[in-house]
C-alpha cells in the first residue's frame, strides 16, 4: 500500500542552487525507502518537503502534489501542524534541546496539548526501547540530554520523533556524524521500526543504501533517475547513471 | 666605523635576548594601559567613599531633609528614585522585549525593519536632556500629565528602550536556529517556540540588557529634570500623578543650588546612588556568568 505519492513535484530555491525537477514516485509504507545519489541532488529537499519543514525555507516555486494517504500535504489548507506530527524527521547532526533526557521526548507531546504524566511514563519507554536506547538511560532520565554521547545522543532525536507516535519517520544522514557501532545500533532500530512505520532514508553512504534499503531512488541534480526494489537497483541497475553511481565512477 | 656599529645592532636585534626584551616591553606596556583604566573607577569609588561615609546612617537613609536641605536624611529622594526605576521597568521592559522578539523571530529583511533598526541605533545616541525636553513636551503638556512620576517614567522609558531592545534582540539571536527548527519539526507553532525553547535560553542575556538599561535609567538627571523632579517635597509622592524628588536631581541641588551645604551630605548621597546603580550591575553580572555556566550550547 502506498503511503505516500509525490505527483510531478518541482521545488526551485530562489538562489536556484538546489531544486527537483518534475519528481514522481510511490512511497510504501511498512518499508524503508532509501533516496541517494550525489549530493545536491535534491534528496534533502524532498524529505523537507513531506513535512513541509521547506516552509521555512526559501521556495520561490513549487508544482504538483504530495498525497498524504491520498490527500494532498501541499494544500494551503492542509494542517502543517498536524502534517508535522504525522510525519517525524530526524536530522543529520543530533540536535537535542537544552533540556533533560525525559523532557527531550516529551516536548512534542506537551506542544500537542498532551500534560499527563501516565501518557509521557509510556511515551518515554517506548520511544527509548525502539529507538534502543531504554537501557542506556533508564537511570538518568533527569540528567541534561547534551551529557549524551553523539550516538545516544542521534538515537534521542529517534525517540523523540518516535515520541509523538508518528506514522513516517524522515530521516536524513542520521548516522553521518556517528562510529559503526552506534551507526549498527541504527541501522538494526530502522529494521524494527518498518514493521509499525514507513521509513523514507536519505543515507550517508552507497554502502548505508544498499544495507537498508526495501526500495531506493536514485536522484541526480534534481531529477528522479531511477526508482526500484533495493536489489533490482543495487545489483542490476536499469539506467546507466544509476549504474555508473553504484558502481563508484563518479559521485 | 659607523658601519660596525650598525651591523653590530642588527644582528643584536636579530638575536634571541632582543626579541625577548621587545616582547617583555611590550607586554608591560599594555599592563600599564590596562591598569590605568582601572585607577578612574578606583579613584572616584573611593574617593566618594571616603568622603562619604561618615554621612551615612540611619537617620540620613530614613528621614526627610530640613533647614533647607542642609540637615537631615534624603529618604524622600530614594523613593522617589526607586519608584522612577520601577515605572521605567513597568512600560520599558515589556515594550522592549516585545521589540526585541519581533526584530529577531518576525521581521522580514526589508527596507522597513531596517529603518526600524536604524531609528533604534539613532535613539540610543540622542543626548539625554533631548528626552528630558522631549517628555515635557510629550508627557508633561500634551498628554497633560503634569510634572509626575508617570512624565519622568515615560520619558526614562523612551531613553531606555534602545538598549534594552538591542541587548535582547542579540541575547534571541544567539539561541542557536536549529534548537527553531527541531521544536517546528516536532509540531510546534512559532510562538510555542519562542515561548518555550527560544525566550527561556535568552533569558540571562535578556535580564542583563533590562538591568544594565535600568541602570541607566536611575542614575539620569536631565530627562527627570523637566518631568518629574522636585526640588524639595515635604512629602512623599502617593500617586503616579505626584512628582517626586530622586537622587540624582537631589545630588545636583545640593551641589550647585544650596549655599553652605554640608559636604558630607554631597558626598552621602552620591555614595547611596552610586551603591543603588552599582548593586543592580552587580546583579546583572551575576545572573549573566551563573547563565554561562549552565548554558548546554
Amino acid at each position: 500500500m502506498d503511503k505516500i505519492v509525490v505527483e510531478g513535484l518541482s521545488v526551485y530555491y530562489s538562489d536556484g542552487t538546489e531544486s527537483l525537477k518534475n519528481v514522481s514516485l510511490s512511497i510504501p509504507a511498512n518499508a524503508v525507502t532509501v533516496l541517494f545519489g550525489p549530493a545536491g541532488g535534491g534528496k534533502s529537499t524532498l524529505l523537507r518537503v513531506l513535512n513541509r519543514l521547506n516552509d521555512l525555507a526559501d521556495v520561490v516555486l513549487m508544482a504538483g502534489r504530495v498525497l498524504l494517504d491520498g490527500q494532498n500535504i501541499l494544500d494551503p489548507k492542509f494542517d502543517v501542524i498536524t502534517l508535522r506530527r504525522r510525519v517525524g524527521m530526524v536530522f543529520a547532526r543530533p540536535v537535542v534541546l537544552p533540556m533533560s533526557i525525559r523532557e527531550n521526548l516529551t516536548y512534542g507531546l506537551e506542544l500537542a496539548g498532551e500534560h499527563k504524566k501516565q501518557v509521557h511514563d509510556e511515551a518515554v519507554e517506548t520511544s527509548l526501547t525502539q529507538a534502543a536506547l531504554w537501557d542506556e538511560v533508564k537511570d538518568r532520565l533527569g540528567d541534561p540530554a547534551v551529557a549524551l554521547s553523539g550516538g545516544q545522543q542521534q538515537r534521542l532525536c529517534l525517540a523523540r520523533s518516535l515520541a509523538l507516535k508518528p506514522e513516517v519517520i524522515l530521516l536524513d544522514e542520521p548516522t553521518s556524524g556517528l562510529d559503526p557501532i552506534s551507526t549498527a545500533k541504527v541501522e538494526a532500530s530502522l529494521e524494527e521500526l518498518k514493521k509499525q512505520y514507513t521509513i523514507i532514508l536519505v543515507p550517508h553512504s552507497i554502502q548505508q543504501a544498499a544495507r537498508t534499503a526495501d526500495f531506493a531512488a536514485f536522484f541526480l541534480q534534481g531529477e528522479l533517475v531511477e526508482y526500484a526494489a533495493g536489489k533490482e537497483i543495487f545489483l542490476t541497475p536499469k539506467d546507466k547513471r544509476t549504474e555508473d553511481y553504484v558502481e563508484g565512477r563518479f559521485g | 666605523m659607523n658601519l660596525q656599529r650598525i651591523q653590530r645592532f642588527s644582528r643584536w636585534w636579530a638575536s634571541t635576548q632582543a626579541r625577548d626584551l621587545v616582547q617583555r616591553l611590550g607586554f608591560g606596556l599594555v599592563t600599564l594601559v590596562a591598569l590605568l583604566t582601572v585607577i578612574p573607577i578606583v579613584g572616584v569609588v573611593g574617593y566618594i567613599v571616603v568622603q562619604g561615609a561618615s554621612a551615612i546612617s540611619w537617620d540620613f537613609l530614613f528621614s526627610f531633609p530640613y533647614d533647607g536641605m542642609r540637615q537631615g536624611g534624603i529618604w524622600p529622594a530614594i523613593v522617589g528614585t526607586f519608584y522612577l526605576t520601577l515605572g521605567t521597568a513597568i512600560f520599558a521592559v515589556p515594550l522592549g522585549i516585545g521589540a526585541a522578539i519581533y526584530l529577531s523571530e518576525y521581521a522580514p529583511d526589508n527596507r522597513w525593519t531596517r529603518l526600524i533598526r536604524l531609528a533604534i541605533i539613532n535613539l540610543a545616541g540622542i543626548p539625554s536632556v533631548v528626552y528630558g525636553l522631549f517628555g515635557l513636551g510629550l508627557f508633561v503638556l500634551f498628554f497633560n500629565f503634569g510634572t509626575s512620576i508617570l512624565a519622568g517614567s515615560l520619558t526614562l522609558s523612551i531613553m531606555t528602550l534602545p538598549v534594552i531592545i538591542s541587548t535582547a534582540e542579540e541575547a534571541l539571536r544567539a539561541v542557536p536556529q536549529s534548537f527553531r527548527v527541531v521544536s517546528i519539526s516536532l509540531g510546534g507553532t512559532k510562538w510555542q517556540t519562542i515561548r518555550r525553547i527560544v525566550l527561556p535560553q535568552a533569558l540571562p542575556g535578556i535580564l542583563t540588557g533590562v538591568i544594565l538599561g535600568l541602570e541607566r535609567a536611575a542614575g539620569e538627571t536631565a530627562p527627570i529634570l523637566f518631568t518629574v523632579a522636585a526640588f524639595f517635597l515635604p512629602r512623599l509622592p502617593n500617586s503616579p500623578l505626584d512628582a517626586t524628588m530622586a537622587l540624582p536631581y537631589h545630588l545636583f541641588v545640593i551641589s550647585t543650588q544650596v549655599p553652605g551645604m554640608p559636604i558630607q551630605i554631597q558626598y552621602g548621597t552620591a555614595l547611596v546612588l552610586m551603591v543603588f546603580v552599582l548593586s543592580m550591575n552587580l546583579v546583572a553580572t551575576t545572573i549573566r556568568s551563573r547563565a554561562r555556566a549552565r548554558r548546554q550550547w
